[in-house]
């Protein structure tokens, strides 16, 4: 178990590692997307309530889920790089900053568009999640300037791990604010007791659009986490090796 | 453990009494954006009753902001961070000691004169009354919140925009909870359960805080 954990760690493996897992990620991944944009844009029904404007949450709701998803493994990439001292955990959360905050931007972009047939309004302050996911995006801008503001690449990456732990608290009020407020916001559909209250047809694309989702997120967040370790590592021996090989870091 | 604490208190509050220019501006700037508000958007009675909790509230949070500012600055440029860094106590009774000089010299005075601006705002005495209690939980959470701000951004000469950046998103629902609760006061409407949730924040906040803004001088101050 230490020993792959380790091995996991060592950034050369892990930069071999990323480079065979970002085929096996992206290719599936788009693919179910690819499906679930098609069921659920031209074969999916309806719904009876809301009519063809419900199809953005094939959009929507996958970036809102990912997120936050980004914003976990960037607080937990630094947990772990603070605790153990794993520089490799320190470059997930820089690589991961960036789309997170890109899937933020794109699930309150595509709930403002949902919003104006809906409710009526762009904009609704009123509601918690829509605050906390633009306060979302503010934690990923501070993360990400606290980051460009130290120079030095250690020092920055403890800084920027203590801010997103504390940003942490932050999420789950993210997370159970529908719970916690009154809210305009739809509740729960998907994890609910009792099952998911959506229809078969409605739900397969939508699971398959999560699903691609994550899996095109990690195939992003390998190669850039590649670029992050390239960079990092650039005067280690490792690269100038590889990239004198006759391969030219392949 | 306690003597640190209290020894640094002293010391900052010593610091401040001979330098009271640091306490007072953000107190005049308090009360300026204060006075913004009603020449802007109008002397109406029924519009200054209605946004007067949020008025002051957002004063507020920016004049705490404006002094966060200078929480470690002094101590880093004279070297005396150093000397706690490596002092014998434990750091964040020591960082503690250093948040509660700040909140007294700058959170404190804040809630004192709140009311002499809530009056300005038209607002009736038990309201006030509320305004006064959140504004006093509120400002120590935002005091403990800012410390960790101020201690991650110490020795970076970004000033003020950086720290806004950091702290804002992390200050929202503290803002949200205080101004509602006052919002609701002037209601008369139930307004205890935001006064408690404000207290468990600020709890939350006096036990937690002082350990990341400990780790994060750390960090800074490597």
């Amino acid at each position: 178990m230490w020993k792959w954990f380790h091995k996991l760690a060592s950034p050369p493996h892990f930069y071999r590692l990323a480079a065979t897992l970002i085929p096996w990620l992206a290719v599936p991944g788009l693919m179910l997307i690819a499906y679930g944009a098609y069921a659920g844009l031209f074969v999916a029904p309806e719904d009876y309530q809301q009519g063809d404007a419900f199809r953005i949450i094939y959009v929507h709701v996958p970036s809102a889920y990912l997120s936050m998803m980004a914003y976990m493994f960037m607080a937990f990439g630094g947990a772990i790089g603070l605790i153990w001292r794993m520089k490799l955990a320190h470059a997930v959360g820089a690589a991961a900053a960036p789309i997170g905050a890109a899937f933020t931007f794109l699930a309150l972009v595509t709930g403002s568009i949902w919003g104006r047939p809906m409710w009526g309004t762009w904009w609704e302050w009123g509601d918690p999640r829509l605050t906390s996911e633009l306060i979302l995006l503010f934690l990923y801008f501070g993360y990400m300037a606290l980051r460009s503001s130290i120079d030095d690449t250690a020092k920055a990456d403890k800084a920027s791990a203590v801010l997103a732990l504390v940003g942490v608290v932050n999420v789950v009020i993210v997370h159970y604010s529908v719970e916690w407020w009154s809210s305009l916001h739809q509740g729960q559909t998907l994890f609910k007791e009792g099952g998911p209250a959506m229809d078969a047809s409605m739900l397969y694309p939508l699971l398959a659009m999560i699903l691609g989702f994550t899996l095109v997120f990690g195939a992003l967040l390998a190669r850039r986490i590649r670029t992050e370790v390239l960079y990092r590592e650039r005067r280690t021996r490792w690269v100038r090796e590889m990239i004198l090989s006759p391969e030219g870091g392949k | 453990m306690v003597a640190g604490l209290v020894a640094v208190t002293r010391r900052d509050l010593l610091l401040a009494w001979k330098r009271p220019g640091d306490v007072l501006n953000p107190l005049f700037f308090f009360a300026m954006v204060c006075t913004l508000f009603p020449l802007a958007v109008g002397p109406s009675p029924e519009q200054l009753t209605f946004s007067g909790p949020g008025v002051l509230w957002v004063a507020a949070l920016l004049a705490a902001l404006l002094s966060l500012n200078s929480l470690f600055l002094g101590d880093h440029e004279d070297g005396s961070l150093d000397q706690l860094l490596v002092s014998a106590q434990p750091l964040p009774m020591l960082v503690l000691g250093k948040t509660l000089a700040h909140w007294l010299t700058s959170g404190l005075p804040l809630v004192l004169i709140s009311p002499v601006l809530a009056l300005t705002y038209r607002m009736p005495g038990n309201v006030m009354g509320v305004l006064m209690l959140t504004l006093l939980l509120g400002t120590i959470c935002l005091s403990l919140l800012g410390s960790i701000g101020a201690a991650l951004t110490v020795g970076l000469n970004r000033g003020t925009a950086l720290l806004g950046l950091l702290i804002l998103p992390l200050a929202m629902p503290v803002l949200l909870l205080g101004a509602n609760t006052v919002s609701l006061a002037a209601g008369n409407e139930m307004y205890t359960t935001g006064v408690w949730a404000l207290a468990a924040y600020a709890v939350a906040a006096i036990s937690l805080a002082p350990y990341a803004t400990a780790a994060a001088l750390r960090i800074s101050n490597e």
